[in-house]
């Protein structure tokens, strides 16, 4: 009978330990998960807080100039986010369409038995370091592309009025361009395997009903599978160009790093993480470094603007995925 | 008339699925060529000097400890720090929070984290635990990589527990265990595989990155084990020789990435093998 005795019985006391070690580890994971939800508005705090001096010297003018000297201590954001642009715009020009070739061919076309092996492939592409990314782009892809594309692009792309432009210039390998096409290889997988999932849900019965109406492969995807996934697709893309904005050590590593603006895309360029990355150890004086941390602000707010559409835009995939 | 269009269509068909094949062929010809790049320029440059020395001044001749010893510490303090964090708080989005508002937000919020450039998360951590205190730190590096690692535990921990059946936790419950004894002893239990692969693919994701640390925990010529001193690392001595004009530097930074990418794309590959082994999947 003392074992059912509720004022200090032993049942009663092991009942009461196993409520306080409920409670702990439930109060344990929920203080791990606001740390996690405070940690975006963290950065968002600690990173306009640091900007606070280049927007004290420069105010507004920090997003309307382009010089960019420290020996004068004049700074001004629009050399960097016009790279930054432009080397994304570039990736995305070229990697949507790869990408959505690869995810049709994976979801589509591949035998089955071949679609393990190459899609581990691809996503292994992914999980390359940008750093690696970066001694190949420099070391391998821009001589190569250097010696057989660049002068080929000159001579038959440059004499073209207005876009022509874009295409002239020597052929250094490294430059605006190649970082873009670089970043372009980087979003593939990411891209890919999003536009193969979302493929994926759609209902066998669409397809099917297509094909027995006699439409062929690619009328199917036109027709049936890109109207039926437009949204998610878009999300992908927007999960791709977040991120190309923030791509850093590769493009560093091609870029040139000169901070100016040219209008030839084989001309070295900057973007706002390679400036970064690359004058941030060096940077001496409070507003010097204060203009960096106010470009690395730039970049959380349009990144972050970017990837919440994303997300947005994918919200209705991963219902399905999830169930 | 019929016959024309008909084969329009069928040239406009072979057209598209032929680009989406040479699009196959270009993805797996780049991962191709950087292996071979890596293997090529790594593989020389593998002596077991490496193992052994430090990394040298410009022009001498030397090995990598100093970094390899420092990038196991950062790494390891940063999934130490990293992996509670994303499995616990994955643990509250599947298990209790369900239904509220603050598991929907922590789950965007970390989904939104896990893309956001790592440079950011770097500057972060410079402005809160480097300028503070004025000097870079092996702590600071390994906050750093906690910080990106945290989205990509949280992630898989939040999926996986999901997948569990919620009659498995019923029987748990049935017998009078309390709600931690079921979180810990069935699903955990349930889906360590997949815990585990979230962890390992942290890793992966972590063991690779160089730029938050280039302004977190800098570099080291020395041997340090201070971890509140700036300490050398793999990826920022690999970025460093490698935009040297020196030859001995150029060969360490091709060797360093051989070796990251050897460590990274193995653990990408272990984590698979481990995610799809028939025996430890949910259900």
């Amino acid at each position: 009978m003392t074992a059912l005795d509720t004022t200090n019985g032993t049942l009663s006391q092991g009942f009461r330990t196993q409520q306080i070690a409920d409670r702990a580890f439930r109060g344990l994971t929920f203080l791990c998960a606001v740390i996690v939800l405070l940690t975006l508005g963290a950065i968002l705090v600690a990173l306009a807080w640091g900007s606070l001096p280049a927007f004290r010297a420069f105010h507004f003018d920090f997003f309307t100039r382009s010089v960019w000297n420290p020996v004068t201590v004049q700074f001004g954001a629009v050399a960097a986010i016009y790279g930054t642009l432009t080397t994304s715009a570039i990736a995305i020009l070229i990697g949507v369409p790869v990408s959505f070739g690869i995810a049709l061919f994976l979801s589509e076309l591949a035998p089955l038995w071949l679609r393990r092996p190459i899609g581990t492939a691809i996503e292994l592409l992914a999980a390359v370091p940008s750093i690696i990314y970066g001694m190949w782009g420099l070391f391998v892809f821009a001589p190569f592309f250097a010696r057989h594309y660049q002068p080929w692009m000159s001579a038959h792309l440059g004499p073209i009025p207005v876009i022509g432009q874009l295409f002239q210039g020597p052929p250094l390998g490294i430059g605006i361009f190649t970082a873009g096409l670089i970043l372009a290889i980087m979003i593939v997988p990411f891209i890919s395997s999003v536009i193969r999932d979302v493929f994926q849900t759609v209902p066998a019965v669409m397809r099917e009903s297509a094909y027995s109406i006699g439409c062929s492969t690619w009328e199917v995807v036109w027709n049936i599978l890109l109207p039926y996934t437009r949204t998610s697709i878009i999300g992908a893309i927007m999960l791709g160009l977040g991120r190309a904005l923030g791509e850093t050590m590769a493009v560093t590593f091609v870029i040139g790093n000169a901070h100016k603006i040219s209008a030839s895309l084989f001309t070295p360029g900057a973007t706002i993480s390679s400036t970064i990355a690359n004058e941030f150890t060096e940077a001496v004086g409070d507003v010097y470094y204060s203009s960096l941390i106010a470009l690395g602000l730039t970049l959380f707010i349009v990144t972050m603007t970017v990837l919440t559409l994303a997300k947005l835009m994918l919200l209705r995939l991963e219902l399905r995925l999830r169930g | 008339m019929g016959i024309t269009r008909y084969r329009w269509r069928r040239i406009l068909n072979g057209f598209f699925l032929s680009t989406s094949v040479i699009a196959t062929l270009l993805g797996l010809a780049v991962l191709f060529s950087i292996l071979t790049t890596v293997l090529t320029h790594g593989i020389p440059a593998l002596t077991p000097d490496l193992f052994t020395k430090m990394t040298p001044p410009p022009g001498n001749s030397g090995g990598l400890l100093n970094a390899i010893v420092g990038s196991l510490i950062i790494t390891g303090i940063g999934i130490a720090v990293g992996a509670p964090i994303g499995v616990l708080a994955g643990t509250f989005l599947a298990e209790f929070g369900r239904g509220k508002w603050l598991t929907d937000a922590t789950r965007f919020i970390s989904d939104v984290l896990l893309s956001a450039p790592s440079i950011l998360i770097g500057l972060f951590v410079f402005t809160v635990a480097v300028k503070p205190v004025q000097h870079f730190s092996a702590w600071a590096g390994a906050l750093t990589l906690a910080i990106i690692a945290i989205p990509v535990i949280l992630r898989t921990t939040d999926d996986m527990l999901r997948l569990v059946p919620n009659d498995l936790r019923e029987a748990g419950a049935a017998l009078g265990a309390p709600q931690w004894k079921i979180v810990v002893k069935i699903s955990y239990r349930s889906v360590r595989a997949g815990i585990v692969t979230g962890i390992l693919l942290a890793l992966a994701r972590i063991s690779g990155e160089t730029a938050p640390l280039l302004f977190t925990a800098l570099n080291n010529q020395f041997w340090s084990s201070n971890v509140n001193a700036p300490m050398a690392n793999l990826p920022v001595v690999i970025f460093q020789f490698a935009m040297s004009p020196y030859d001995d530097w150029q060969r360490l930074a091709w060797a360093g990435a051989l070796l990251t990418t050897a460590a990274i794309l193995g653990l990408s590959v272990l984590a698979r093998i481990l995610l799809f082994s028939p025996k430890e999947r949910p259900q």
